[in-house]
């Protein structure tokens, strides 16, 4: 970033905790959680809002972290990948959600994973009984390259019954 | 890649937003980002100054006065999603605003930013040509309104002058128990339409269309209304002749071509999706429905 790089103060809630931080007027949401918070969970894929990878949650809402600036989020609450995971290391302090994943084998690589999971507890919030349709409508906001989708299907509607709200 | 360097302007009220734009050299202004923020990642534009509307207060929400809808420019496309408003009175633009990207970008992408960015197949321009929408538009001279046929110029023109903002969109219901369809082909699921047809229609006591709109989407630079399509069907009975009548219209409007999808495909495309969205149509009409049956 040049010395004449125009900033801004801005106050974000990431995850529950309130971060101030003066940030590049050009910097995306996403580019500001990775490099000025170093929360890294959160990818960048295509830059141009179409793969979904750097999703996430604001004001609980999914957007794009690629298509919104790093000040359009002063005073909003975001919620990033790292939210999901309970405090216990290793795979058993991984959330249901993230749970459902391993044992349904829904990640390869893993790049498109915290867009998708995001996305999904957006779903499962508003509906925590979803149907196949309603998982592969906002996977359709998602692009994966290993898994065909259907273990992801399979991981979201496991998740969906493990919360009781299956049928 | 990331954007271009640029100074950022957040004003709170429209008379700010005004006179940011009044005195700023080359501003570009930023309603939900879903279109202009993948233009200045790729750098195809790289504005001195971003004008963002996101915080400038009135410009949101949707609401009843005086017989129509009325949207805040900055409506955001999953506010209209699930608006119950919309959904009874509006429902081609509901069935319409499913086509719109995807949940993750319907819930930031606004109404106003869609008019305005005016991608030729983007389904809200289709729907506002389709239902002679009431663009509002403020500037230094003050407010003028224009219907969205003069409203759409050229391909991506919007009839904007400098330092004008898109503050309101104005939409008059049809009557209850028209028919309505929106239908389109894109390769996948919240992909641009290749082409998109929108339809709506009234019946009369006998059974005959007494008023009717037909848009194309995609097919020209701008959503075109097709008015032999229309004519075709005024006073008609919608009968099998008739949609097949109406649709060979849709398929003989001058249509784009590119490298991907000639001409000659969209026209295809335009004919048969017209010849599927004007019995759907006619089968929600509430006349229909009372007889019970086929055309």
């Amino acid at each position: 970033m040049s010395s004449d790089e125009p900033v801004r103060a801005i106050s974000v809630t990431v995850n529950g905790t309130v971060h101030r931080r003066e940030v590049a007027e050009r910097k995306n949401l996403a580019d500001f959680l990775r490099q000025d918070l170093q929360l890294t969970g959160t990818h960048v894929g295509c830059e141009h809002g179409v793969c979904g990878a750097c999703t996430v949650l604001v004001d609980g809402v999914s957007a794009r972290g690629c298509l919104m600036l790093a000040v359009q989020a002063d005073g909003c609450s975001v919620e990033t990948v790292e939210s999901l995971a309970g405090d216990a290391p290793g795979p058993s302090g991984l959330g249901p959600l993230q749970q459902a994943f391993r044992d349904r084998h829904a990640l390869q690589c893993g790049f498109c994973t915290p867009g998708i999971l995001m996305s999904l507890t957006e779903l499962l919030r508003d509906d925590p009984a979803p149907d196949e349709h309603a998982v592969r409508l906002v996977l359709s906001g998602h692009l994966c390259r290993c898994t065909g989708y259907q273990n992801i299907v399979a991981a979201a509607l496991q998740a969906a019954s493990k919360a009781g709200g299956g049928s | 890649m990331k954007a271009p360097p640029f100074r950022y302007h957040a004003p709170r009220t429209l008379d700010e937003a005004l006179s940011l734009l009044a005195s700023l050299p080359g501003p570009r202004l930023l309603a939900g980002g879903q279109s202009l923020m993948p233009m200045l990642n790729f750098r195809l534009l790289a504005p001195e100054h971003v004008v963002d509307l996101n915080r400038v207060e009135g410009l949101s929400g949707i609401r009843e006065a005086g017989g129509e809808i009325v949207f805040g420019a900055m409506t955001r496309q999953r506010e209209i999603e699930f608006s119950p408003l919309v959904e009874a009175r509006l429902p081609l633009l509901a069935e319409a605003i499913q086509w719109v990207g995807h949940r993750q970008t319907r819930n930031r992408g606004t109404l106003g930013g869609s008019l305005c960015h005016l991608d030729p197949s983007a389904e809200q321009p289709t729907v506002a040509m389709a239902m002679d929408a009431t663009l509002a538009i403020v500037g230094p001279a003050g407010r003028r309104e224009l219907p969205m046929r003069d409203f759409a110029l050229d391909l991506m023109t919007p009839a904007l002058d400098e330092g004008e903002i898109l503050a309101e969109v104005r939409i008059r219901p049809w009557a209850p128990g028209h028919g309505w369809a929106f239908l389109e082909f894109a390769r996948r699921h919240g992909d641009y339409a290749i082409v998109a047809v929108a339809v709506l229609l009234e019946l009369d006591a006998s059974a005959r269309a007494s008023r009717v709109s037909i848009t194309l989407g995609g097919v020209a630079a701008t959503p075109v209304r097709v008015p032999e399509a229309e004519a075709r069907l005024l006073g008609s009975l919608i009968d099998a002749e008739a949609i097949a009548d109406a649709a060979a219209c849709c398929g003989a409007v001058d249509a784009l071509g590119d490298p991907q999808v000639p001409a000659w495909y969209r026209q295809r495309l335009a004919r048969t999706l017209a010849g599927r969205a004007i019995p759907a149509a006619l089968a929600r009409t509430a006349a229909h429905a009372a007889a019970g049956g086929t055309p």
